[in-house]
């Protein structure tokens, strides 16, 4: 499996787009794994674009980590993980990613209004993995809102997801948990650190 | 300590720690969260004012009363505080006064692209550009030395990007320690702008500038980073970013202030450098003054093709004057012109893959708005609409209006095509904070030159767009006072307006039978469609998912036409027509009933059957 070494993201930087429906936790996600590249010792800059549709509308936000990140914006076609909350979004957006970069897909269906109001076609699952075998072989579909169903709050998915990315880069689980532990309130505390473990178990498997 | 701050709550943290004790603007994307974060800090009064105009005059005020302050709109917000603008650039203030100007380059969330830096040269006083986070907080506190050194406001000038990134700041609690110690002014050679008093004024702010400039060459956020002497880029705020990442063997000259300009600076950085290229986003604000200046910039190789150069001749050669920069954009435009080498790295392609479907921004499950529109689309009338979340009511299926301009237009436009005599009769659709921003005088025009306008107000108890700031309707204040609240229906009333009724927004057979009745009519109207945002913490209290009953729905179709994303195609289909059957997804539905209403087969639950069924599993 790859993995993302110090050395190489000190060198390269590291870029990562997380994308999603309003109502997932995108943007959520994202400050946790901003906070996290700060514990890890990088420089991040974390970009993300506010508008109308708090849900039901797509929410895409870049993370970029490195030794020196200038730009906020992960130029087209350079992300190394591309973290979809909702299946058709990792297809909407894969061009974002880089030729052999990561995929993490949250095996989760949401359609949007143009399917049931203007009779496009939701994809098939074989249908989204061929569109994104065009750029990548790694691609791992996780089914994290299941997940964080059975553990008792389907809104801790996002988290699942970010336990699943922690496994890729290197660095100690201590980093991510005090990153939960300061973005997320704390009566969710317990149950949030509960979903990263999931996501990391969901990859190790 | 570093921490990770956004571009805004790094900008309302170097106000504070000026000593600023005033604040005041009108929520608007990206621009929002400045005062939402001021308002947090200890000691200082801050405030929602009903429109950007009303915020700036607020701001000129405790600025003459001696208290550091400062006016946050975006970019169009200065367009309706303009006159306030123009009027203080020329008596300037006793202590600083920031005017904070949030610009959004490729309209993430606004109807126009506009450089608002242009307005730093219009009104002859200082422009600010921070290109991170850690810039943000240092040039908000210069910000009102500058202001206070040479007696004018400041325009602060930011972008969505710098908005609305995160990047690491050095934290100190450190506050500026300003003392508001003196009596208000009764300086009235300089703080009344009568004719005889404003002609003295005129060379001052002139002198102001020129000074401004020789201040320019000696302010260290101008400054130069020498590397190679084959190309120097001359750029300021987020351009710089991309600057340091596309070129990074190249010099470069930061402005950290991009108006007035530091003519020597940049004529002795041009001497040094065989090619000088300026990199900015929109307009060519820097270059067409470095270009008066005489100094010989780049022009690219391409100059003449591409259609935007063409209404450029001079200028604008090699990176675009519309749309935002990404570092994308400007890698493709230094390949093109000879300033890079093709490296073989992925070109860009689209951001979005056309194979899939689109998801586009809809009202939001359970939105109140969504009703009207509703019954407007079946009605067939003329609706203009304003901005706000249910300017989402042009989307389809939807698709209920057909003019949108900018805050408060939708009343005016209406009345305006009444007069000229249009034979349909104009539907004005306003929400309650549009409607308190600049509606209200439109709608006095509406009643006094008696027009035939039928204005709906959508009040959904919030200002709701930007993510539910309180407003003069909700009877909260910014900083959590409690406070009066409008009553829309005697307000209008009291404009002029006879026919007013209050209807619940949910009601759909009411919204529609009053409409229709109304429509019959020719006499100004105005109906307040009333619900709070589903999204409000004591709405989402209330949320019930509703239920279809299979065996009822035949898959008509008609429920997938108000646009709810939380009503979906089901995998089963209706034996008789083969249609899809609806189903509900119980993590989106709020249970607002509107759905429930329209189906024509009774087969989806209202929430009282949705209780009583569980109750019955139970």
């Amino acid at each position: 499996m790859l993995q993302f070494t110090r050395e190489q993201i000190s060198e390269d930087g590291l870029n990562i787009l997380l994308v999603g429906v309003g109502g997932q936790g995108t943007i959520m996600a994202s400050n946790i794994l901003a906070e996290a590249g700060v514990n890890l010792g990088y420089d991040v800059k974390k970009a993300e674009i506010h508008g109308m549709s708090q849900r039901g509308g797509s929410v895409i936000s870049q993370l970029r980590w490195g030794e020196k990140v200038y730009s906020p914006i992960v130029p087209e076609g350079e992300a190394d993980f591309l973290i979809a909350f909702e299946k058709l979004e990792a297809g909407r957006y894969k061009a974002g990613l880089k030729n052999n970069g990561v995929v993490l897909v949250n095996d989760q269906k949401m359609p949007p209004i143009t399917v049931s109001a203007r009779n496009a076609l939701y994809p098939s699952d074989e249908q989204l993995e061929m569109g994104l075998r065009e750029k990548t072989k790694n691609i791992h579909w996780i089914n994290a809102s299941h997940l964080a169903e059975e553990l008792g709050d389907i809104r801790t998915a996002n988290i699942v997801m970010i336990g699943a990315l922690s496994i890729f880069v290197s660095g100690n689980a201590e980093s991510w948990i005090d990153a939960i532990q300061k973005r997320v309130p704390e009566r969710y505390s317990a149950i949030n650190l509960k979903a990263f473990e999931i996501g990391r178990s969901a990859i190790m498997k | 300590m570093k921490r990770l701050l956004s571009g805004n709550e790094a900008v309302a943290r170097g106000i504070w720690k000026a000593g600023a004790t005033v604040g005041s603007a009108y929520p608007g994307t990206p621009s929002t969260e400045i005062m939402e974060t001021f308002a947090k800090f200890p000691g200082v009064y801050a405030e929602w004012a009903p429109n950007e105009k009303v915020a700036l005059d607020v701001a000129v005020g405790a600025a003459y009363a001696g208290a550091r302050s400062f006016a946050a709109m975006k970019h169009v917000g200065v367009n309706v505080a303009a006159d306030s603008l123009f009027y203080v650039a020329m008596t300037g203030i006793e202590a600083g006064l920031l005017i904070i100007s949030a610009d959004d380059p490729s309209m993430h969330s606004s109807q126009n692209e506009q450089d608002n830096r242009q307005y730093a040269r219009f009104a002859r006083i200082p422009c600010l550009e921070p290109s991170d986070s850690q810039e943000a907080q240092d040039f908000a506190l210069m910000g009102f030395d500058i202001s206070e050194q040479f007696d004018t406001p400041v325009l602060y000038r930011l972008t969505t990007r710098v908005c609305h990134t995160s990047s690491l700041v050095t934290l100190d609690e450190e506050r500026h320690d300003f003392k508001r110690e003196r009596e208000f002014p009764r300086n009235v050679p300089k703080y009344v702008m009568i004719p005889s008093n404003a002609r003295k004024r005129r060379p001052i702010i002139e002198h102001r500038i020129k000074e401004l400039s020789d201040f320019a060459e000696r302010l260290q956020i101008n400054y130069i980073e020498e590397r190679s002497t084959k190309l120097g880029i001359i750029t300021a705020g987020i351009s710089y970013q991309y600057a340091k990442e596309v070129f990074p063997e190249a010099s470069i000259l930061k402005l950290g202030m991009t108006y007035p300009l530091p003519q020597e600076k940049i004529r002795n950085f041009s001497k040094t450098v065989e090619r000088v290229v300026v990199l900015e986003e929109l307009d060519p604000f820097l270059e067409e003054q470095i270009r008066l200046m005489g100094i010989e910039l780049y022009r690219g190789v391409d100059q003449g093709k591409s259609d935007i150069v063409a209404y450029y001749p001079n200028t604008k050669s090699i990176f675009p004057v519309a749309g935002e920069l990404t570092p994308s954009v400007v890698k493709t435009a230094g390949i093109k012109n000879q300033l890079l080498e093709e490296d073989g790295a992925s070109s860009p392609g689209t951001a979005l893959e056309d194979e899939y479907p689109a998801r586009p921004p809809a009202l939001c499950p359970g939105c109140p708005h969504r009703s009207t529109f509703y019954i407007l689309q079946k009605l067939k009338v003329p609706v203009n609409g304003d901005i706000g979340c249910y300017t989402l009511g042009v989307a389809p299926p939807l698709s209920s209006i057909h003019t949108v301009g900018c805050m408060g237009a939708s009343i005016g436009v209406a009345h305006g095509a009444a007069v000229a005599g249009d034979t349909e009769r104009h539907v004005a659709v306003i929400g309650d904070s549009t409607f308190f921003h600049t509606g209200i005088p439109a709608l006095i025009n509406v009643a006094y030159n008696k027009s035939n306008v039928l204005t709906i107000i959508m009040d959904n108890r919030v200002t709701g767009m930007t993510g539910h700031q309180e407003n003069p309707g909700t009877g909260k204040t910014l900083q959590n006072m409690e406070t009066g609240q409008i009553n829309l229906e005697e307000l209008v009333r009291a404009i002029g307006i006879n026919k007013v009724m209050t209807v619940e927004a949910y009601d759909v057979a009411k919204i529609e039978q009053t409409l229709k009745e109304w429509l019959k009519e020719a006499e100004p109207a105005v109906l307040i469609t009333k619900e709070e945002c589903a999204l409000l913490p004591t709405a989402r209290k209330k949320w019930l998912p509703l239920q279809v009953q299979s065996d009822k729905c035949n898959g008509c179709t008609l429920c997938f036409r108000i646009g709810c994303p939380a009503i979906q195609k089901s995998e089963q289909m209706d034996e008789r027509y083969h249609r899809p059957l609806a189903e509900i997804d119980p993590l989106l539905c709020t249970g607002c009933e509107i759905c429930a209403q329209i189906c024509p087969r009774d087969a989806i639950l209202f929430r009282e059957q949705v209780l009583a069924e569980s109750e019955e599993h139970s």
